[in-house]
């Protein structure tokens, strides 16, 4: 963003604020930003592509969309965009931030359900608050294309087998002729509550690659 | 209660007038026994019919005696856990059936005849424990953990040993336990082998409080890798007594820590370097499948007597190889071998833990090992459980600078109490050498006191302690698919996060490790077949399935339905060559007696009627088979590709040491292969070209019905699925609705259907979506998804599986081929 080149500092401690990073992490994470974008004011879907790492990641497909996804932008309009400045780069990074120690029961509940969230919205690609079979498809698609000799019809049959237990499981009872859309994001949270989300979607923020921020300089 | 009391009174009685006799034969009357024998030989006049020859089989009789006896301890126990007290953990209960039954062996012979020697424990009932434990090692878990529990192992247990025995002797030294021959080394030794947390007390008690998983990973596998730093710092300390305090100078003490490295990781790369001679073992033992079980157990006794003799860390060898070798073991073996190995593990880990837990008990009861030094004992007991508290917080507390998930307090409260000891500590110090360390007694009477003391009492406090505490226990999920997808994609999601980031960390490391794994490690232990289906989400998908087939099946039978052998897969292949020839000549009849009633659409009616006019259940069933295939093909067509051909079986009831099948006839399994190909080639076409064989359609009935109403008329079938209980296996037997009698709604429901699907007017241009669901063959390895139809028949519509059942069954296929060629 614009604000970057006038007041990083301030700029930083805004951030760090509003994301719970710390004004180092924040700065390492700039670093790395500048280091994606070739110096540039923002990071596009190409940058992100570029992160050689990431060409053998099944699901980088989704994964990126979610850095422009706007729901994951706390607003509330849905969309994607087609660049994010480094705010939004953080943001959307701040899911997987550790939480605090000592954090109250409610405040982790808030966290759970953020993260869960952002999660949801992954998996939910056409934003309309289900998770569909077919978008489910999709993504279990993408995620075994990997192991090249399980085909296509397999994960299909995996992700039916598995959209058929979500719905054993949330629905309950349900009249014939009701019609089971989707995964909703009340049932994803039932189906992941005994995951600790809390305490796995979490990543380390200390200890960047610094090498590569010389690079980009 | 009744029953338990009873289990009581007959193992006195048995042991009144088994084992008493022939302990005393055993020990006082050995003459008696052996002379009438010896009168009889040399008086021999005649051919003896019998002969008693106790002393031929004493040793083996004993131990079976004992074997015996530790099962129906074990009976007992469970029985009173069950109806009695479910307070006392089973491992404590098995102590205190010890404490009688040594007593009563002790009230017999005056002296304790039977005690757990070392070498009997370390050689014949420890491996097969730690194997157990490690080759069901949740592997993903334990090496997320590694730096953790190696912490805890390494540095908690020299911690422990050091304060332990550091405190023991400043104690000694300020006069508190009067006059004992021990020195500072000694008690070092002491607090060396009293410092190891045991696996087998830690199994035991843990295995029935069901913590959370990283909690028990933690205390798990510490109790299981400190063993190196527990057989090394025992063996330096023993060394450094038979030296003697002078002449331990610098680098006996390097040697010592430099020992360590060598022990600890020499024992761990052995066991690996077995668990890779295992693996590729396993890999060409197609052709002994009977007896590939068996390396299992083999290779992995020689891992831990191979690092025995060596004087490498024998658990940690045993350990590793069974955490590396489970995976492609598992993989190339066959489903039956990787069952037997499965129960047998658990079968002989379950008998030798209680056979030690009993045996704990049975040597307390002896007067020879007994010292008292109460200075001594409670000071140990007191420092035991002190230092382990603050080890566990001073080094939890580190540990939780880097951890990204802080071991919690409570946590750490459970991991501190579950300090258990065992019999490995008991074992080591009835191993001490009683020349070199004369309070050797004194010693093994301590260690038995701090045993008894923290599997017993901490044992029976630790539930109430995990529920006060409000640990967080074990997630029991039933949503295993799902699941297993949700880690998976987080896993990726983690690892891409990180390489936004540019950071080098875990996630980072594990997945080059799983690649890495991928590319070579798996080409070279894995079987080529093993490694197509290794993908762990298909083989939870796979393991489903089978669940439900079995399900399905026992279902079935439950309600004296022989419907299951409807699909033309393993379970009916047996089903119709029993049958088929017998049924063969009536089953036409039937058919044609159908066919007149069969109106091309409604199913329902139809099979009402039948009903009443065939009264055998198996008829039946065939006759719905064939009844909705009629429209398009003739009965005798059909019978022909279902029934195989009969044969004379004069093989079937032949012995075979090798085999379990008796169907082994080249023939019949080269038929049955080409008849499954065959209709899978139809199958094929048909779903390809969107022609309707019939044979699909007889498995597809099901479908239909289910999808009739979200089609059709979504609201005419309000209440079709009254009950939950029997609606399932109603909807796909609706022959068998007379047996559901709680579902009276049912019935008229599916007798009266008042319209006819919109989909089975249509003849060519099916709707994508309806032909899909037609071709969904019914097949047990749909039950996965037949499960929640009771839930809602419109679930499927959103399944437009136009052409998984393809897959799938193929899929299917391979295990059934594998059932058929065994």
């Amino acid at each position: 963003m614009g604000a970057s080149q006038s007041g990083p500092v301030h700029m930083f401690q805004d951030l760090a604020y509003k994301t719970g990073f710390s004004i180092e992490q924040i700065k390492n994470l700039h670093n790395r930003f500048i280091y994606l974008t070739q110096a540039e004011d923002t990071l596009r879907r190409e940058h992100l592509e570029n992160v050689s790492d990431l060409a053998l990641n099944p699901i980088r497909r989704q994964i990126i969309e979610a850095f422009f996804d706007k729901r994951n932008m706390g607003e509330k309009e849905k969309g994607c965009l087609q660049e994010i400045g480094f705010e939004e780069f953080v943001t959307v990074l701040s899911f997987f931030r550790p939480p605090k120690p000592h954090t109250v029961d409610e405040e982790m509940k808030n966290i759970k359900k953020e993260k869960l969230r952002f999660l949801f919205n992954m998996h939910d690609t056409d934003n309309d608050g289900i998770i569909t079979l077919d978008e489910y498809r999709r993504v279990v698609e993408e995620l075994l294309s990997s192991y090249e000799i399980m085909g296509a019809e397999t994960a299909k049959a995996i992700t039916d087998a598995a959209m058929l237990e979500v719905a054993s499981v949330t629905v309950g009872q349900m009249g014939p002729d009701e019609f089971y859309e989707g995964i909703t994001f009340e049932q994803f949270m039932q189906i992941l509550k005994d995951v600790e989300i809390e305490t796995k979607m979490n990543i380390h923020f200390w200890n960047l690659d610094t090498r590569t921020v010389q690079c980009g300089k | 209660m009744a029953s338990s009391v009873y289990l009581c009174l007959l193992r006195a009685v048995f042991l009144v007038c088994f084992v008493n006799p022939l302990i005393q034969g055993l020990s006082e009357d050995e003459s008696v026994f052996q002379n009438p024998h010896h009168q009889q030989e040399e008086n021999l006049t005649g051919l003896p019919i019998v002969t008693f020859k106790w002393h031929h089989v004493e040793t083996p009789y004993l131990v079976i005696i004992w074997v015996f006896v530790a099962g129906l301890a074990k009976l007992s126990v469970v029985e009173l856990n069950h109806h009695v007290i479910s307070v006392v953990p089973e491992s404590g209960l098995l102590i205190i059936l010890g404490f009688i039954l040594g007593g009563i062996v002790w009230g017999a012979d005056r002296a304790q005849t039977f005690k757990l020697l070392p070498p009997t424990f370390f050689y014949y009932l420890l491996p097969q424990i730690i194997l157990d434990a490690s080759y069901f090692m949740p592997n993903k878990l334990f090496f997320s953990n590694l730096g953790a529990i190696l912490i805890y192992a390494i540095f908690g247990t020299c911690w422990n040993a050091a304060t332990v025995g550091l405190s023991l002797w400043g104690c000694y030294e300020a006069g508190v336990m009067g006059n004992l021959d021990i020195g500072l080394l000694q008690f070092l030794l002491f607090g060396s082998l009293i410092a190891a947390v045991d696996p087998v007390a830690v199994i035991a008690v843990f295995e029935e409080v069901h913590v959370n998983e990283v909690l028990f990973i933690l205390v798990f596998g510490e109790s299981l890798l400190n063993d190196g730093v527990t057989v090394v710092l025992y063996n330096v300390f023993d060394a450094f007594v038979a030296l003697g305090g002078p002449r331990i100078d610098a680098a006996e003490i390097f040697k010592g820590i430099f020992s360590f490295v060598v022990v600890a990781f020499g024992g761990s790369f052995l066991g690996i370097g077995f668990a890779i001679l295992l693996s590729l073992l396993t890999r060409c033992t197609k052709h002994i499948q009977i007896i590939e079980a068996g390396f299992v157990f083999v290779v992995g006794y020689l891992a831990y007597l191979t690092a025995e003799m060596l004087s490498l860390s024998a658990i940690l060898s045993i350990t590793f190889c069974g955490i590396c070798c489970q995976k492609y073991v598992n993989a190339n073996m066959d489903e039956k071998s990787v069952t037997t190995v499965r129960h047998a593990m658990k079968l002989l880990a379950n008998g030798s833990e209680t056979m030690i837990f009993l045996f704990l008990g049975v040597t307390a009861i002896d007067t020879e090992i007994w010292v008292w030094n109460t200075g001594f004992i409670l000071l140990t007991l007191l420092f035991v459980f002190i230092y382990r508290i603050i080890g566990t917080f001073l080094f939890t507390w580190m540990l939780n600078k880097f951890r990204l998930v802080p071991i919690e307090v409570i946590d750490q409260v459970v991991m501190s109490y579950g300090g258990l000891r065992g019999a490995v500590a008991y074992g080591l110090a009835a191993l001490l050498d009683e020349d070199k360390i004369p309070e050797k007694n004194l010693m093994i009477s301590t260690t038995l006191i701090v045993v008894y003391f923290t599997v017993i009492l901490q044992g029976i406090t630790m539930k109430p302690l995990v529920q006060w505490l409000k640990v967080k226990r074990a997630a029991h999920s039933d949503l295993k698919l799902i699941e297993k997808l949700n880690n998976r994609a987080f896993d990726h999601i983690l690892a891409a996060v990180e390489d936004i980031c540019g950071r080098i960390g875990d996630n980072w490391w594990t997945r080059g490790w799983n690649r890495f794994e991928e590319n070579y490690i798996s080409w070279l232990l894995m079987k080529p077949k093993a490694r197509k289906n290794r993908d762990y989400l298909f083989s939870i998908f796979h393991k489903l399935n089978l669940e439900d087939a079995i399900n399905y099946v026992s279902e079935g039978e439950r309600q004296g339905s022989l419907a299951f052998s409807r699909s033309d897969e393993a379970a009916n292949v047996d089903f119709k060559k029993q049958f088929g020839s017998e049924f063969a000549d009536v089953m036409p009849n039937i058919m044609v007696d159908m066919s007149n009633y069969e109106l091309g659409i409604e199913h329902f009616s139809v099979t009402s009627i039948v009903k009443d006019t065939i009264p055998s259940v198996s008829l039946d069933i065939h006759g719905q088979d064939r009844k909705n295939a009629m429209d398009d093909i003739n009965a005798h067509h059909l019978l022909q590709q279902h029934l195989y051909r009969s044969r004379k079986h004069q093989h079937r009831h032949k012995y075979s040491r090798s085999h379990f099948s008796i169907n082994q006839n080249e023939d019949e399994v080269q038929e049955i292969f080409q008849r499954t190909m065959r209709s899978r080639l139809e199958s094929f076409k048909s779903t390809k070209m969107g022609v309707n064989p019939a044979k699909k359609i007889t498995k597809h009935h099901k479908k239909e019905l289910t999808h009739k109403m979200p089609n059709g008329h979504p609201d005419g079938t309000g209440h079709l699925y009254g009950d939950e209980e029997v609606e399932g296996l109603c909807v796909f037997l609706p022959h068998l609705i007379e047996a559901g009698i709680e579902n009276p709604v049912f019935l008229p429901d599916m007798d009266s259907p008042t319209h006819s699907p919109p989909w089975l007017m249509e003849t060519e241009a099916v709707a994508p979506s309806q032909r899909a669901q037609r071709r969904l063959p019914w097949t047990p390895n749909r039950l996965r998804r037949l499960a929640p139809m009771r839930i809602s028949t419109c679930s499927t519509d959103s399944f437009l599986m136009a052409d998984v059942s393809l897959t799938l069954e193929e899929h299917e296929e391979h295990s059934q081929t594998d059932h058929v060629e065994m």
